[in-house]
């Protein structure tokens, strides 16, 4: 008999239908991947099991968990399911733990609330898993509060509140999609152990295809509230039988076609034509970035026929340190370290590394939104560093910025015309309102949306929708540069596709330049000729794409590749294994 | 830590120093002489300029602040112009008054505030919530001094259980004292209590909805204990910083109900001084005032130390 039984879910939440006829098995010792895009009803088939859903919400249908009747049981037996049989995991680890309690006391609290052991015994097992999860008491004792520990160690707390008390089933909702993929690599390997350490069942939820084929041994495919297919992983996505698993393995999939980057003519080369491929390795050697001195040598300003759009001198930038005494000066924090490279017009850059390794600040410098401590940046052959507000006019219209969050980035009580139109306000000539309206049209229609959108509100738009807007606002005032901060990372893998699709067509078309700054490698490898590794504050490796992501030289160039899952490596790697 | 708490009772003492040179420039401009007001009409000029020199006002404005300044530091507050006995009795007087006063008060619309703000937010979109808030509506909206008067009518001329104002000093025991501040102390906590509940229901609302009473509930707890261990402490924040601001409503407060009941505190005595132009007094009272708001607000602050690990570390 399965440990965990789901036929025939149904689930609304006041008249808005959730679920319909949901079926899902799990047995000890099994992971399943639960995956879908947003809005798929995943979290909710996972707070169905835990029965924490919204007050409003109605489940029918048949939850057995170990021989309990889910929903029908009491709050009391809930209560005593919930962090004892049953641990879930959740997304955001930086908001997961109360910030005023230590996490000495927010783990042993539940094994302490189903034991009933005493402080002294809940602490010293609460020590114990700790010290399982990669939290060992010498670094860090049961005193930390949360504040004082990184994204990666928090979602360890959480994952050992989850797990303290060897529960029989472990949901996990999105466990790493919040961090970096080396810490990501970390966090599933752990998740793996405890499955199997303790034949712990696990319910993985994800949207990220490649993830769920590493971990999960069976997966089930969520659209619209309805399972699409469920089976064997590595089967289900090598045959892609279903249309629907098949586009989402495509997507996850997707690279744009773009015409590589000729950088001796400093523009899209019209000859080479040829489609990158998914490896990723098809930049044609007709192509490729001559440098001299190898591929890790800093571009230098004076080659090429133009000056090149951005160069970066030296920059480092420091941050005042926490003070750890009263009469001491505290020592500064170096956030960026002498980082010096250039771009040219036209050219698709990424920037790649860890969560906290520079790259925002970095790029906060090139758009003149922070000074850098020392070195100089000169965009279109103006020096930036040093100047006022007015003086940067001319230089912001040429550059842009993109958001990851298509949510945050927009006042939501202004209308689309004045949000696209936000950065016009940088133009030598203020354009009439007639004009305005034509110029926000022309925006809207280059990024695939329609001129009528303009008098609608930010919330009438899906996620992909909005990220589409933010491209809008980034190039209405034909800006040579964009920089993009993880611009498809809280998309859905179909969304984030098109929008791949878009940043490339709109690169060929304008002859926009990006700066992507990404952990993510496989964007890295869709659209862009070069990449930089960035690592404590320093470029510590820098070539183009391919060569970089399918040879890397520097330690984390080696790391971030080897822990970015791919989903086409998963697959082969799951039917060997089954033979 | 300590550079926090030092930090904020550096903010402290420069907040005193601010609000004496606007004290004292402010009464400085004000129009009047003192040395007049205190012989009468009356009197000759000779007079006049013979209490000035021996009150001082002839000297540089510079000199006589520090002059103030001096006296302050060594409880030395001058003479009242108009009692001509020293300011620091007529001062310690009322202050025994006013203080308990306001204390109560603010301890009165915590222990009503609170729980109401927990009841209502536990139970929000219910009747018991509704209900609740719009009690905490009119308290809001009803001023105290009109809320001072029908509690006298309730309870000093209809039921007769406490008096209708007066204070017969702390001589005559704790008990007769404490029942002639009680009404006066509930009239200046009730409109606070409103406030404060309203404050308390919507931190904790806010609270509840984060993403660690979800890991909380996850661990098996049940709803009103998450509530109680996890969600308590983190709407205190801005609970308390309410409660801060509210101390010097209240003492302001006092001024309006200690007319109303005729009580001899603070609030009684600023008023007269001001007819009176009473310069010293006001400033006096005034200054004393300031310093127990800057205090209240200190222990806020530590308060908040207490209560938020992320103030003690990042600082």
């Amino acid at each position: 008999m399965s440990l965990l039984e789901i036929e025939n879910l149904t689930l609304s939440i006041g008249k808005t239908p959730i679920l319909k006829n949901i079926d899902l098995t799990l047995s000890a010792g099994e992971v399943m991947g639960l995956v879908g895009e947003s809005g798929s009803g995943k979290s909710m088939t996972a707070l169905t099991i835990m029965r924490l859903l919204p007050q409003a919400a109605h489940a029918q249908g048949k939850v057995r968990f170990d021989g309990i009747d889910i929903l029908a049981a009491t709050e009391d037996q809930m209560c005593a399911l919930r962090g004892d049989d049953i641990g879930m995991v959740f997304q955001e680890p930086m908001t997961a733990l109360n910030p005023v309690k230590t996490i000495g006391e927010q783990v042993a609290e539940g094994i302490r609330w189903h034991t009933g052991a005493n402080r002294a015994e809940a602490e010293e097992r609460a020590r114990k898993i700790l010290d399982r999860v990669g939290l060992p008491e010498a670094k860090f004792p049961l005193s930390r509060y949360p504040h004082e520990l990184s994204g990666g160690q928090r979602q360890r707390v959480v994952i050992a509140i989850a797990c303290a008390l060897k529960p029989k089933l472990l949901i996990a909702d999105e466990p790493t999609t919040a961090l970096d993929v080396v810490l990501q690599a970390q966090i599933l390997d752990l998740l793996r152990d405890l499955v199997d350490e303790n034949r712990m069942a696990l319910l993985l939820i994800s949207h990220d295809l490649a993830v769920v084929t590493e971990m999960a041994d069976r997966i089930t495919i969520l659209r619209n509230g309805e399972v699409m297919e469920e089976g064997d992983t590595a089967r289900t996505l090598s045959e892609q039988s279903h249309p629907y698993t098949r586009q989402l393995a495509l997507a996850s999939m997707h690279v744009p076609a773009r015409r590589p980057f000729s950088p001796l003519e400093g523009e899209m080369s019209p000859k080479a034509t040829e489609r990158v491929g998914a490896g990723g390795t098809a930049h044609g050697p007709s192509t490729a970035e001559v440098t001299p001195s190898g591929r890790s040598a800093a571009i230098s300003p004076s080659r090429g026929e133009r000056t090149p759009l951005l160069v970066v001198e030296n920059v480092t930038r420091d941050y005042p340190g926490r003070r750890t005494s009263l009469f001491r000066k505290p020592e500064p924090v170096r956030a960026v370290n002498d980082v010096s490279f250039a771009m040219k017009q036209g050219q698709s850059t990424a920037l790649v590394g860890r969560s906290g390794c520079g790259k925002s600040t970095l790029a906060r410098m090139i758009l003149a939104l922070d000074k850098p401590t020392d070195g100089a940046i000169r965009f279109m052959g103006e020096t930036l560093t040093g100047k006022d507000e007015a003086q940067l006019k001319p230089a912001r219209r040429n550059m842009q910025v993109v958001f990851q969050d298509p949510y945050g980035s927009f006042n939501p009580r202004h209308k689309v015309e004045r949000l696209v139109a936000e950065p016009l306000h940088v133009l030598e000539r203020q354009p009439e309102a007639g004009e305005r309206r034509e110029m926000v049209a022309r925006a809207l229609h280059e990024v695939g949306l329609k001129p009528a959108d303009m008098d609608k509100y930010p919330h009438e738009f899906s996620g992909g929708q909005r990220q589409r807007l933010s491209i809008a606002r980034a190039i209405i005032t034909r800006p040579k540069l964009v920089v993009a901060d993880e611009p498809v990372s809280a998309l859905d893998v179909s969304i984030r596709a098109q929008i791949l699709d878009l940043f490339a067509d709109l690169n060929q078309r304008l002859g926009v330049a990006y700066l992507f700054i990404t952990h993510d490698l496989s964007v890295a490898r869709a659209i862009t000729d070069e990449v930089m590794v960035m690592h404590e504050g320093k470029i510590v490796e820098r070539g183009r794409t391919g060569e970089v992501l399918d040879n890397p030289q520097s330690e984390a160039g080696k790391a971030l590749v080897a822990a970015t899952p791919d989903l086409r490596r998963a697959i082969a790697r799951r039917l060997q294994e089954q033979g | 830590m300590t550079a926090y708490l030092l930090k904020r009772l550096l903010i402290g003492i420069a907040t005193l120093a601010v609000a004496s040179i606007v004290v004292f420039s402010m009464l400085e401009i004000v129009p009047g002489d003192p040395a007049r007001l205190m012989l009468g009409m009356n009197a000759t000029p000779d007079a006049v300029q013979a209490l000035r020199d021996q009150m001082g006002l002839d000297q540089p404005v510079i000199v006589r602040y520090f002059e103030w300044i001096g006296g302050l530091l060594t409880l030395d507050f001058g003479k009242s112009y108009t009692y001509s006995v020293p300011v620091l009795d007529l001062v310690t007087e009322r202050v025994v008054v006013s203080l308990p006063l306001a204390l109560i008060a603010l301890a009165l619309s915590t222990l009503i505030a609170i729980p109401v703000g927990i009841f209502s937010a536990e139970r929000r979109g219910r009747a018991a919530d509704t209900i609740s808030m719009g009690a905490a509506q009119i308290g809001v909206a009803v001023p105290n001094f009109w809320f001072a008067l029908l509690l006298i009518y309730i309870f000093a001329v209809w039921l007769r259980l406490v008096p209708a104002g007066g204070f017969p000093g702390w001589s005559a025991g704790i008990w007769p004292a404490l029942k002639a501040l009680i009404l006066p102390a509930i009239a200046l906590a009730l409109p606070q209590a409103a406030i404060l509940a309203r404050v308390t229901r919507s931190a904790m609302l806010e609270v509840l909805g984060e993403d660690y009473i979800r890991t909380a509930r996850a661990k098996g707890m049940p709803r009103r204990t998450v509530l109680w261990r996890h969600a308590l402490r983190n709407a205190m924040i801005p609970v308390l910083t309410i409660l801060g601001l509210q101390f010097a409503f209240l003492l302001a407060g006092t001024i309006i109900i200690e007319n109303v009941f005729y009580l001899p505190g603070l609030g009684r005595l600023i008023f007269q001084a001001i007819t009176q132009r009473d310069l010293i007094v006001v400033e006096s009272v005034v200054m004393l005032l300031v310093a127990m708001v800057v205090v209240v607000n200190l222990l806020v602050d530590l308060s908040y130390a207490i209560v938020d690990p992320r103030l003690r570390t990042n600082r």
